[in-house]
């Protein structure tokens, strides 16, 4: 048979094809994930340097034992109830001054919000899960008090807004306008979470 | 003439599919280019535990990773089933965090040295004992934005 034409061309058809299962796995195995958690701040090693005292009454202590139950102000108590407990703790307002606060005014619990502290101590057996669910109520207690007032002050969650402020992609006039809302609330009720060191007994 | 006029059959051409290769090889670049894969393998278990009042971690390149669990099935020959820290792509004791902090930090740029966050990615089932040694080596090298990384979900299902 005479040769008409020159050498015949490859067909490049099925190059496509490869190419697409190749995107497709990329696709598929990528995993452009965010972790996310809960934030805490770690106390300095270094002491004060002038001793502050606190009121017993201002410190609403929990105490985690190895079996993950709670000792909350020297009395057990159920996890489901921390965060009732935790808010009714910050808002006490003993001493009248927090004027959005809706506490029961006891005197015997927090003079104010500001002077209201969560000391946290848990035993070395504790199970890492317990101590998350514990931070995770007592975080909560916070942003349950502070979507409170954010909802008052500006009509939606302090979660939202803190979220909104944090998030890179915000552009920066929203952000300007967000940082002081955020600070505002934060600061009516300022999150002192306290982690002593672990008992070893 | 009699050349032009026999090519003209009457139909139309077939639209060349010559570039889709090209096309799909350019998003097949840019999805291997933005790809980041998983620096460390994971040689603990690491089931987080789950948190509802959680923050996402933005921009990684100021995090810091701190695995904790219990070695996998083909490490718990060696090193046993006690949960031990992973730093890196090794098994690690609590003296080296506060090195390791050090040196991951010194690898960052100035400006981000300051505003690093320790991620620490702990296996729901391990003890606090671990952790709170952690805690006292990150508070000695000052690095004390930590993050306990969870998976969103209802903090009670710790619990069973």
């Amino acid at each position: 048979m005479p040769r008409r034409k020159g050498a015949p061309e490859v067909n490049a058809g099925s190059m496509a094809d490869i190419a697409f299962l190749l995107l497709i796995f990329f696709l598929v195995t990528t995993t452009i994930e965010t972790d996310a958690g809960l934030d805490r701040m770690l106390p300095p090693i270094e002491p004060p340097e002038e001793d502050v005292i606190i009121k017993q009454k201002n410190i609403f202590t929990v105490n985690i034992n190895r079996n993950g139950q709670l000792l909350v102000e020297d009395n057990l108590m159920d996890l489901k109830n921390l965060r009732e407990a935790a808010v009714s703790f910050l808002e006490n307002n003993a001493d009248g001054t927090c004027t959005y606060c809706k506490g029961k005014k006891d005197p015997a619990s927090s003079d104010n919000p500001t002077k209201a502290i969560i000391s946290l101590k848990n035993d070395r057996e504790t199970k890492y899960s317990t101590y998350i669910t514990v931070q995770n109520e007592l975080v909560g207690a916070y942003n349950d008090l502070r979507n409170r007032e954010a909802q008052r002050l500006y009509g939606r969650d302090f979660t939202k807004m803190e979220a909104e402020y944090l998030n890179p992609e915000t552009p920066s006039s929203v952000r300007d306008d967000l940082k002081d809302k955020v600070k505002r609330v934060q600061d009516m009720f300022p999150q002192k979470l306290s982690e002593a060191e672990t008992s070893t007994n | 003439m009699a050349k032009f006029t026999k090519k003209k059959d009457g139909d139309l051409p077939a639209v060349s599919t010559a570039s889709l290769p090209d096309i799909v090889f350019m998003l097949l670049f840019f999805f291997m280019t933005v790809t980041t894969m998983k620096d460390s393998s994971l040689l603990v278990e690491n089931t987080l535990p789950n948190a509802s009042e959680i923050k996402k971690l933005e921009k990684k390149d100021r995090v810091i990773y701190i695995y904790v669990g219990k070695p996998t099935q083909e490490y718990q020959k060696v090193f046993g089933t006690e949960p031990r820290i992973q730093l890196n792509d090794k098994f690690a004791s609590v003296d080296e965090v506060g090195s390791y902090i050090l040196a991951e930090s010194a690898k960052k740029t100035q400006e981000l040295q300051n505003v690093l966050t320790t991620a620490l990615k702990v296996d729901k089932n391990a003890n606090m004992g671990l952790i709170t040694d952690i805690k006292q080596q990150l508070r000695e090298v000052n690095a004390l934005k930590v993050n306990y990384t969870t998976y969103e979900g209802d903090a009670f299902n710790n619990l069973q």
